[in-house]
């Protein structure tokens, strides 16, 4: 994985060879986001107090929760070179599923197993066509699952309609708080607890990050690039597995029309947060700080009254800025590479 | 004299109607440096896929230590004790040294565990790499540095020594000069004569005709995917060399 660098950690005794001005420039890039995060944070505060209301925070975590669950599976795609459009219809579809499983059975336990299979399933079917269909690029296969879930939903659901109701355990999920949190958070650490570990401790993560860095070299060291491309896109199905069950706990309901231009708002997340799409660069902490990020921006320009198109359009900006970011990063290590070689 | 680690005998390689190798044998001895030399297209890297397990030979047989081997991947090629080191170097530029050595042959356990679900022995690991990178006396900066951020020579000098770590037989290098300024490139050769004194049959894969006369203790001259001659390189051999890459003599 990214290593030490990601937490800005200076090597020690590494002054051969390195200008002062691309060090700080690469350090700033790997905790811009967390500083404009705090930066706009406070500004916020400042202008609109509502803000730092527990009740308006409490909202900005549950509004965020399920952009934060997707975005982890997201990212970890990213990683890999890849895209997941497919993760809002095959939210929507998934809870789709779940709700009428619930119609069937009234259980709670069947209706999250059913949730997190159709997320999962689906993602099973973006990888495996992707890798085994020898598709260019994920974009088509998951351009299309995005089309054939939001479908399939609308087809499935009773009157292709909203569905009200859902399972008191479930339902809990949006009505109930711990120590002041929506549980919908507890959720969101859990996931991020399993994919830390599975990332940063195991030989899955380390095969994640060879893949994205340089595929073709992955192949030559003996990696399985194609079961590692494959649990890719099942683990990022089946995040949007668990955000099916989170926004349904907190709508209670399920909806056809759920997870729209959720690809968005979990692609730009990652992006906004500080991974890169040039592969291999990225952790989970960039997803989470983007989902926030992305949940403090709207929510400041509702609170300042801004009209709602203009947040897409704050969104759009992000993203070509954090692009840019990203490729100024990519700049400062190429002037760090000829440094190091001049050091020689 | 020893008898060769590895044998290829006869080996055919077809691409679509071209040929790749057309009846090409080889053998490389321990302890000894086989200049691998032809123009571009001459079938060089037909071969040095085939001996890395990328392609199998469509005819033709590899011995390893006397003994027929078949290399269906990359990694069988590595358990067999082939190291190849790609003229692209094979680095993943956002893991450091230490991962890019382990990559794809992490130490992790417990072994009941299947592999992707097996924890990093992360200390062992940056351990290895470590006193191997201290040993070839490679300069880098801090060992956690993305490998993005290091010189030609030094990312040349981890591919060169990742080879070092697990080579057992057989290191083969593909162009590893290539793209080095002067001095980089004289460190990269003085790896190359390590690798060689530790025992290795190496295979070095180059345009240039001064290494293969200061480092090969035979050349093999590929034409056109056909072997047209095998000689001790000397200082005085360059010509000859020259001769028989380009064909002039025909």
């Amino acid at each position: 994985m990214v290593g030490q660098e990601g937490k800005g950690v200076v090597p020690q005794g590494v002054v051969r060879g390195r200008d002062p001005g691309v060090v700080l420039g690469l350090r700033l890039l790997s905790i811009g986001p967390l500083l404009i995060l705090g930066l706009l944070v406070v500004g916020v505060a400042l202008v609109t107090p509502a803000f730092l209301k527990p009740i308006n925070l409490g909202n900005i975590l549950a509004q965020t929760s399920v952009i934060a669950i997707v975005a982890m599976g997201q990212q970890l795609v990213i990683l890999t070179r890849g895209i997941d459009l497919s993760v809002g219809s095959n939210l929507a579809l998934s809870t789709v599923v779940g709700g009428l499983v619930f119609q069937a059975s009234g259980e709670a336990v069947p209706v999250i197993a059913a949730m997190l299979a159709t997320g999962a399933l689906v993602g099973a079917i973006n990888g495996t066509v992707y890798v085994y269909g020898r598709l260019p690029h994920p974009f088509i296969i998951t351009l299309a699952t995005l089309s054939i879930c939001r479908g399939l939903a609308l087809a499935l659901a009773p009157g292709h309609t909203t569905m009200r109701g859902m399972p008191e355990a479930i339902g809990a999920l949006g009505a109930q708080s711990l120590l002041g949190l929506p549980l919908g958070v507890f959720v969101v650490a859990a996931v991020a607890g399993v994919l830390l570990v599975v990332t940063r401790l195991m030989v899955a993560g380390r095969w994640i990050a060879a893949v994205g860095g340089n595929p073709q070299a992955a192949v030559s060291m003996g990696i399985p690039v194609k079961g590692v491309l494959v649990a890719t896109y099942v683990i990022s199905g089946l995040c949007a597995g668990i955000g099916a069950v989170v926004l349904a706990g907190r709508t209670d309901a399920a909806s056809p029309v759920y997870g729209q231009l959720l690809e968005l708002d979990t692609i730009a997340a990652v992006i906004i947060g500080g991974a890169s799409f040039l592969g291999g660069r990225g952790h989970l902490g960039h997803a989470l700080i983007g989902a926030v990020l992305i949940g403090v921006i709207r929510n400041a320009l509702n609170l300042l009254n801004v009209e709602v198109f203009y947040q897409m359009v704050a969104l759009g900006v992000s993203i070509v800025l954090a692009v840019e970011a990203d490729v100024l990063r990519s700049h400062l290590e190429a002037r760090a590479r000829v440094l190091q070689a001049r050091a020689q | 004299m020893t008898d060769p680690i590895l044998s290829i005998r006869h080996a055919h390689e077809r691409f679509g109607a071209s040929r790749a190798l057309d009846d090409v044998s080889l053998d490389a001895w321990p302890g000894e440096v086989t200049g691998l030399l032809g123009d571009n297209g001459a079938g060089k890297s037909a071969l040095v896929k085939c001996i890395s397990g990328i392609h199998a030979l469509d005819e033709g047989q590899m011995l390893l230590h006397g003994a027929p081997v078949t290399l269906t991947s990359p990694a069988a090629a590595r358990a067999a004790g082939i190291e190849t080191v790609y003229q692209d170097l094979a680095l993943f530029d956002n893991l450091s040294p230490a991962q890019n050595f382990y990559a794809g042959r992490e130490i992790a356990g417990p072994a009941w565990l299947p592999r992707p679900l097996r924890f990093l022995n992360k200390p062992a690991m940056r351990q290895n790499a470590a006193e191997v990178i201290d040993r070839l006396q490679v300069r880098l900066p801090h060992p956690d540095t993305p490998v993005a951020m290091m010189s030609g020579g030094q990312r040349q000098a981890i591919a060169v020594a990742r080879a070092t770590v697990f080579a057992r037989n057989i290191v083969l290098l593909d162009e590893p000069t290539a793209a080095l300024g002067l001095r980089e490139a004289r460190k990269v050769l003085d790896l190359i004569a390590r690798l060689r004194d530790a025992g290795n049959a190496v295979i070095l894969i180059t345009h240039n005709m001064e290494h293969v006369t200061e480092l090969a203790d035979r050349a093999v001259v590929l034409r056109q995917g056909r072997k047209v001659g095998e000689l001790k390189p000397e200082a005085g051999s360059r010509q000859e060399l020259v001769a028989l890459i380009v064909g002039a003599e025909q």
